[in-house]
């Protein structure tokens, strides 16, 4: 096993366990705080499989900005704590529902990968990226920024006091 | 490195954001466990990538408008919770049910 493989390996625990975390949290804030190790962990993931660009914008824009975001929303809005405040009675459908999913994807997933091998000795540059965005794929590339500026003005419209 | 391995945490992560979305009833929660499942996405988009080889990256490429959209999501998600918020008191979504019949 190589180190890369390792790494991917111990973060990958930790973005599993934080996620089971951040769902069974019986504190808002404590739940966004796990969401950041799941966050952090799944951009050292990116790294160690060769996406240097997009494990560090996975870092700024999530663990930046999101969180930063969401820690408002919950500051803002009256955050209660305890199981009763934040969890419905649909807490067994919502188990099964969830493991029925895991259930079929792990079985289709291992029915179709099952022998294939990811070779980490590849690493995307910035510059690959780059290149590739803005050659093949400006159209999509613009059109996400003019859904972002709509996004922005969408939020401040919502958002303000009237 | 075994792709099916990375795949199953990218599967692990969308359940346990499923369960989030179904049993919680804090808005913000639910926007948390929507950022779980949409990240479980992207872990996939950069397994495939880095099996695949593919010199454009599209993978990657994709996993990057994953991430701006779910800023651009979660931006007027939050600006929705907080207008609820101010009309109603709460943001417990069982409560928040004018639309339902």
């Amino acid at each position: 096993m190589s180190w890369p493989a390792v790494f991917v390996a111990i973060f990958g625990t930790v973005v599993a366990l934080s996620a089971v975390a951040v769902v069974m949290s019986k504190n808002v804030v404590h739940a966004a705080l796990y969401l950041v190790l799941v966050l952090g962990a799944a951009g050292a993931i990116f790294l160690m499989l060769g996406a240097e660009f997009v494990g560090w914008t996975q870092i700024l824009i999530y663990v930046g900005a999101i969180i930063v975001l969401l820690l408002f929303g919950l500051m803002l809005t009256a955050a209660p704590i305890g199981r009763s405040a934040l969890d419905n009675q649909q807490r067994g459908v919502a188990l099964i529902t969830a493991a029925a999913v895991f259930g079929v994807f792990t079985f289709i997933i291992w029915r179709s990968f099952g022998s294939a091998r990811i070779h980490l000795n590849q690493v995307v540059r910035t510059a690959d990226i780059g290149r590739s965005l803005f050659s093949g794929y400006i159209l999509p590339f613009e059109l996400v920024s003019v859904l972002l500026l709509a996004a922005l003005v969408g939020a401040i419209v919502l958002a303000k006091r009237d | 490195m075994s792709l099916a391995w990375v795949l199953t945490l990218g599967a692990f992560l969308f359940s346990v954001g499923v369960y989030g979305v179904l049993a919680r009833k804090n808005a913000v929660l639910v926007l948390m466990s929507i950022e779980l499942m949409l990240n479980s996405v992207n872990i996939n988009l950069i397994a495939f990538n880095a099996w695949f080889k593919d010199s454009a990256a599209v993978g990657q490429i994709f996993a990057l408008f994953i991430i701006t959209v779910a800023a651009a999501e979660v931006g007027v998600g939050l600006a929705i919770v907080l207008l609820v918020f101010r009309h109603r008191k709460t943001i417990n979504i069982d409560e928040v049910d004018l639309l339902k019949w």
